[in-house]
C-alpha cells in the first residue's frame, strides 16, 4: 500500500503523538477515571494504524522496529507475573497491593500493583492488534 | 524417610538425562542411568527381612485429599516382589543397553528418559494402595511403552506397533478405571486395603460382576491375554532391551499383579475363577501353538511370553479356588503362580537378551537364515540353552519346578466340584498338557534352529562373532539365576514367594511362615506330574523332529481370518467412518459454521426461554426514553439498512462504522464513558482494518450467493436478533438477586484502592477473566499470523509435506 498524501502525512506526524500521549494518559488515569489498559492499548493501536494508513507498512516497520509477537509475550508474562507475585507474599493468587507514596516530581502518588497487571493488558492488546493488522496488511 | 517419594526418583533423574547426554558425550549415558535402579534395588532389598515376617510398610503423599486421592506406597510381600523385579531386571537391562545401543548413533537422551519414566510408572502401579493413583501410573506405563516401541520412529512397523499397543492397553485401562470407580462406589473408599477389608459385603451387589469384568479387561489387555494379545508381537519393534524389560519381565506382568492384588476382593465370585483360569489356559495354549509358526526370533519369544503369561494367569485363577474350598490340594496354585512369575522373568529376560545379541552380531533375527552359531557364540549359546530348557520345563532349571507345580495344580482342579467345574474340569489338565508339549517344541525350535545345525553360508548380513563381554554380563547373571533357583527354591520361597502368597491369600495365611509348601524336584515315581513331564518330553521331541513336515500347515490359516485382521479392520472402519461423518457437516466454509452456531444459539435460547416461562417484560424498570435516544436510534437503523443495501463494499464498511459509532453514542447517553470510549476506539480500529484488507476482498456482488442462501442467512440473522432482544428484555425485567453494583461502590475505595469501578473490575475484582481474555486475544493474534504465514508458505510450495 503506497500512499503519497503530503497533507495526511504531515498531519499524522503531529497527531500520532497527540493520540499516543492521550493513550498513555488514559492508561494511567484508568484506575480513577474512565480509561485503563484495554482502551489505552486500543488507542495506541489506533495511532499506529493511522501511521500505517498515512505511510506504508515498510516505513512504519522501520520507524518502529518491534516484533509485536514478542510484545504479546512480554504482556502476558507481565500480567501473569503480577498475578503470581502475590504467592510469594503468602496471600492468595491475584491479590493486589497498593499504597500512597510521595515521589519527587509527582508528589503524592498512589502506586498499585493492578497498574502492572494493566500494563500487561495494554501490551497484549497492542501486540495482538498490531500482529493481526500487520499480517493481514502485509499479505500481498 | 517418606519412601513414597522414591517412586518418583526415576522421573526426577530423567530430567537430567538430556543434559547429561548433550554435555557428556564421551561417557555412555546409560552408566548414569544404571545408578537409579541399582540404588532402588538395594533399598527395596532391605525390606525383605520385614516382609518375610509378614510385615508391611506404608508411606503416604496426599494429593487431592478432598476426593480421597493420594499417592500411597504400600509395601507388602507382593508389591516388594514386583518392586525388586522392576529394579533388579531394570538394572540388568540398563547395563545390557549400554552395549546394545551405540552412544554415537542412537538418541540415548530420548531412550533413557522413556525408560526411567516407565520405571517410575511401574513402581507406582505395584506400590499404589489408592486405585486412582494406580490407574494414573497404569496409563503412564502404557504411554512410556508407546514411546519406547516407537523409539525408532522413522520405521513404519515401529509406529504401527506403538499405536496398536497404545490403543489396546489404553482401552483396557479405561475399562479398568470404570471398574475402580464402581469399586469406589461399593466400598466408599479408593484404598485397596480398605476395599479388601470390606470385600465380603460386595458379593451380590449390583455392580460386583460388572466391576469384576471391567477390571479383568484392564488386566487381560495389559498382560496380553487372548484375544488382546495381538499387540505384543507387534511391540517387538522396540529395541531389544525394551522387549526384555517391558514386554516380558515387568509391564506385561502388571495385569498379573492386578489380578493377584484384587484376588481377595473378587475371588468369591464364580465368574472370576472361570474367567481367569479359562482365559489364562486358552492364552497358554494359543500362544504356544502359534509360537512354532513364527520365523522371527523375537516373534517366537513374544508368543512364548503370551503363552507363559497365560500359564501364570490360569494359576492365579486356580489359586482363587482356595476362597471356596479348604482342600490342601488347591494351595499349590498361588504359590506356583508367583514362583513361575519369578522364573519366567529370569529365563525370558535372558532369552530376549540373547535374541538381541544374535540380532546385533549377525544382523538378522530370521530363524530361517540362522544356524550353526554354537561354535562361534559359545557363551550366548550356553545362556540360550539354559533359558530354553527352563522354559521347556526340564531339570535342572527353575522352570522345571514351577512347571511341575503348574501341572499339579491343574490336576487338582479335577477335585473342585462347585460352579459346574465337575463337568468340565478334565479339560484343564488336558489343555495344560498339550500346551506344555508345544512349549517344549518352541523352546527347542528357538535354541537349536539358531545355534545348532549347519551354518547357512552367505545368508547373514554380517560376519557373526561372539558379543562383547559387557553385553553378556546381564544374560549370564540371569542364566546363573535360572540354574541357582533350581537348587535353592525353598530359600527363594522363604524370602520372596511366601510373603507374596500370604499377601494374596489373607484368608488362608496370617503370616508368610504359615504357607506350608515345600518345593521339591523329586516327588517319587508314583507322582502323576512326573509322568506328564515325561510324556511332554517324548511327544515334544517327536514333534520337534518332524517339525519341517507339519510346520507348513500353519499357512492354511487365511490371512484375513485372524485377530490382527479384525483389529486392522476396526481401525480402518473407525477412521473412515469418522471421516465420513466429519465431511458431512464440515464444509470448510466459515459461513456454514456460523450458521450452525447462530441457529443453535437462537433455537436453544428461545426454547429454554419459553419452556421455562422466563420471558417477562417489566416496563417500569426501563429508563426514560429521551429525544437524543430516539434520534440516535433512527440513525442506527438507517445505518444498518444502508449496510444491507449498499452496492459497494466501501460504502458498506463506512456505514458499519456508523452503526458502531451510534452504539457508542448510546453509551454516552446512558452515562457509560468507559464503554463509549472502548466502543469508539474499537470501531475506529476495525474500520481501519477493513480498509487495510479491503483490496484483497472480492467485490460485493461476487459472493456467489443465491437467493436461497440469502434467505437462510436472513432468517438466522433475524432469529439471533430476536433472541438477543428478548433475552435482554427479560434479563432486565427480573432480578433474582440484588445487583452487585452496590458492593462495588462500597468497596472500590477501601478494598481495591481505586476510583473507576469498571477498570477495577477488569484488573482486580475479576482479574481472572481479564487474564484469560488477554490469553485468548494473544492466541487469536498468533493464530491469524500463523494462518496467513502458512498460506503464504503453501503458495510457494504446494505440498506442505515436502
Amino acid at each position: 500500500m503506497r500512499t503519497n498524501d503530503v497533507i495526511l502525512q504531515t498531519t499524522t506526524k503531529v497527531v500520532f503523538f497527540i493520540i499516543f500521549l492521550f493513550a498513555i494518559h488514559i492508561f494511567f488515569a484508568g484506575h480513577y477515571t474512565p480509561g485503563g489498559g484495554f482502551v489505552g492499548g486500543l488507542l495506541t493501536t489506533g495511532a499506529l494504524v493511522l501511521l500505517l494508513l498515512a505511510f506504508d507498512l515498510k516505513t512504519v516497520q522501520k520507524a518502529l522496529p518491534f516484533n509485536f509477537v514478542i510484545v504479546i509475550g512480554i504482556g502476558l508474562l507481565l500480567a501473569l507475573g503480577t498475578a503470581a507475585g502475590s504467592i510469594f507474599f503468602n496471600v492468595p493468587f491475584f491479590t493486589h497491593a497498593f499504597d500512597d507514596f510521595t515521589l519527587p516530581l509527582f508528589g503524592e502518588t498512589a502506586l498499585h500493583t493492578a497498574m502492572l497487571f494493566d500494563a500487561g493488558v495494554y501490551l497484549v492488546v497492542v501486540g495482538s492488534a498490531m500482529t493481526i493488522i500487520q499480517s493481514i496488511g502485509g499479505d500481498a | 524417610m517418606e519412601f513414597v517419594l522414591l517412586i518418583f526418583l526415576p522421573i526426577v533423574a530423567a530430567l537430567f538425562i538430556p543434559l547429561l547426554f548433550k554435555r557428556m558425550k564421551r561417557i555412555h549415558t546409560g552408566w548414569f542411568v544404571l545408578a537409579v535402579p541399582l540404588i532402588l534395588f538395594l533399598y527395596y532389598a532391605t525390606y525383605i527381612s520385614s516382609t518375610m515376617e509378614g510385615g508391611h510398610a506404608v508411606s503416604e503423599l496426599r494429593w487431592i485429599p478432598s476426593m480421597g486421592i493420594s499417592f500411597v506406597s504400600y509395601i507388602d510381600g507382593l508389591s516388594l516382589l514386583f518392586s525388586l523385579l522392576i529394579t533388579g531386571i531394570g538394572s540388568l537391562v540398563v547395563l545390557y543397553s549400554i552395549f546394545y545401543l551405540d552412544k554415537n548413533k542412537e538418541k540415548l537422551g530420548n531412550f533413557y528418559v522413556y525408560l526411567l519414566l516407565f520405571m517410575s510408572a511401574m513402581l507406582g502401579v505395584v506400590q499404589s494402595d489408592n486405585v486412582i493413583s494406580l490407574y494414573l501410573f497404569w496409563e503412564l506405563t502404557s504411554i512410556s511403552s508407546f514411546l519406547l516401541i516407537g523409539y525408532w520412529y522413522t520405521r513404519d512397523r515401529s509406529r504401527f506397533g506403538a499405536l496398536k499397543s497404545m490403543m489396546i492397553t489404553v482401552f483396557g485401562g479405561l475399562m479398568m478405571l470404570g471398574g475402580f470407580v464402581l469399586l469406589g462406589i461399593m466400598g466408599d473408599t479408593y484404598s485397596i486395603r480398605e476395599l479388601i477389608a470390606a470385600a465380603p459385603n460386595f458379593v451380590g451387589h449390583d455392580y460386583f460382576t460388572l466391576a469384576l469384568v471391567l477390571l479383568l479387561l484392564g488386566a487381560f489387555t495389559k498382560s496380553a491375554q487372548f484375544p488382546f494379545y495381538i499387540w505384543l508381537p507387534d511391540a517387538m519393534e522396540a529395541p531389544t532391551p525394551v522387549s526384555a524389560y517391558l514386554h516380558s519381565a515387568t509391564m506385561v506382568k502388571a495385569g498379573l499383579y492386578l489380578v493377584a492384588r484384587f484376588t481377595p476382593i473378587f475371588a468369591f465370585s464364580e465368574v472370576w475363577v472361570w474367567l481367569v483360569t479359562g482365559i489364562g489356559l486358552l492364552t497358554l495354549f494359543w500362544g504356544s501353538f502359534f509360537a512354532v509358526k513364527q520365523t522371527d526370533l523375537k516373534a517366537i519369544l513374544a508368543f512364548s511370553t503370551v503363552s507363559q503369561l497365560g500359564l501364570i494367569m490360569s494359576l492365579l485363577g486356580a489359586g482363587a479356588i482356595t476362597f471356596h474350598s479348604d482342600d490342601a490340594v488347591f494351595k499349590f496354585a498361588m504359590f506356583a503362580a508367583i514362583f513361575h512369575l519369578i522364573n519366567h522373568a529370569t529365563f525370558k529376560g535372558s532369552l530376549f537378551m540373547i535374541a538381541g545379541i544374535v540380532d546385533h552380531e549377525t544382523g538378522t533375527r530370521d530363524i530361517r537364515k540362522l544356524g550353526g552359531l554354537m561354535s562361534i557364540m559359545p557363551v550366548s549359546f550356553t545362556v540360550a540353552f539354559i533359558g530354553s530348557m527352563s522354559m521347556a520345563g526340564l531339570p535342572p532349571f527353575n522352570g522345571f519346578l514351577s512347571k511341575e507345580m503348574f501341572l499339579q495344580s491343574m490336576l487338582a482342579i479335577r477335585q473342585f466340584e462347585l460352579f459346574q467345574f465337575d463337568t468340565w474340569s478334565i479339560l484343564f489338565p488336558v489343555i495344560a498338557w498339550i500346551a506344555s508339549v508345544f512349549t517344549f517344541v518352541y523352546s527347542f525350535y528357538f535354541v537349536f534352529r539358531t545355534f545348532a545345525g549347519k551354518r547357512k553360508e552367505g545368508q547373514l548380513p554380517q560376519e557373526p562373532h561372539e558379543a562383547p563381554a559387557g553385553m553378556l554380563i546381564s544374560p549370564v547373571i540371569l542364566g546363573i539365576l535360572v540354574v541357582g533357583i533350581f537348587f535353592i527354591p525353598n530359600l527363594v520361597a522363604k524370602w520372596l514367594i511366601k510373603p507374596a502368597v500370604a499377601a494374596i491369600q489373607p484368608n488362608l495365611y496370617q503370616q508368610p511362615a504359615d504357607v506350608d509348601i515345600h518345593v521339591a524336584a523329586w516327588h517319587g515315581f508314583d507322582s502323576v506330574e512326573l509322568w506328564l513331564t515325561v510324556g511332554v518330553i517324548l511327544i515334544g521331541a517327536l514333534l520337534y523332529a518332524s517339525l519341517t513336515k507339519w510346520q507348513k500347515f500353519y499357512g492354511l490359516q487365511p490371512a484375513n481370518f485372524s485377530l490382527n485382521a479384525l483389529y486392522d479392520g476396526m481401525m480402518n472402519f473407525s477412521e473412515k467412518g469418522m471421516n465420513r461423518i466429519s465431511r458431512f457437516y464440515m464444509t470448510g466454509l466459515i459461513r456454514t459454521y456460523m450458521i450452525y452456531i447462530f441457529s443453535f444459539i437462537s433455537v436453544a435460547v428461545l426454547v429454554i426461554l419459553f419452556v421455562q416461562d422466563a420471558f417477562v417484560v417489566d416496563m417500569d424498570s426501563f429508563a426514560h426514553i429521551g429525544v437524543y435516544s430516539i434520534i440516535n436510534a433512527v440513525v442506527l437503523i438507517l445505518a444498518v439498512c444502508f449496510v444491507l443495501l449498499s452496492k459497494t463494499r466501501l460504502a458498506a464498511i463506512i456505514s458499519l462504522g456508523a452503526v458502531g459509532y451510534s452504539v457508542a453514542l448510546f453509551f454516552v447517553i446512558f452515562k457509560a464513558p468507559d464503554l463509549a470510549l472502548t466502543q469508539l476506539v474499537i470501531e475506529t480500529v476495525s474500520v481501519a482494518l477493513f480498509l487495510l484488507a479491503f483490496k484483497y476482498l472480492p467485490a460485493l456482488k461476487d459472493h456467489g450467493e443465491s437467493v436461497k442462501t440469502k434467505m437462510t442467512n436472513g432468517i438466522v440473522a433475524l432469529g439471533v436478533g430476536i433472541t438477543v432482544t428478548l433475552v435482554a428484555l427479560s434479563a432486565h425485567s427480573q432480578k433474582l438477586i440484588p445487583s452487585i453494583a452496590q458492593f462495588y461502590k462500597d468497596t472500590v475505595k477501601t478494598e481495591a484502592g481505586g476510583g473507576n469501578i469498571v477498570n477495577v473490575i477488569l484488573v482486580d475484582y475479576r482479574g481472572f477473566d481479564t487474564l484469560f481474555e488477554i490469553a485468548v486475544l494473544s492466541i487469536a493474534g498468533i493464530g491469524v499470523l500463523g494462518m496467513i504465514k502458512l498460506r503464504l508458505a503453501r503458495k510457494e510450495n504446494s505440498d506442505e509435506n515436502k
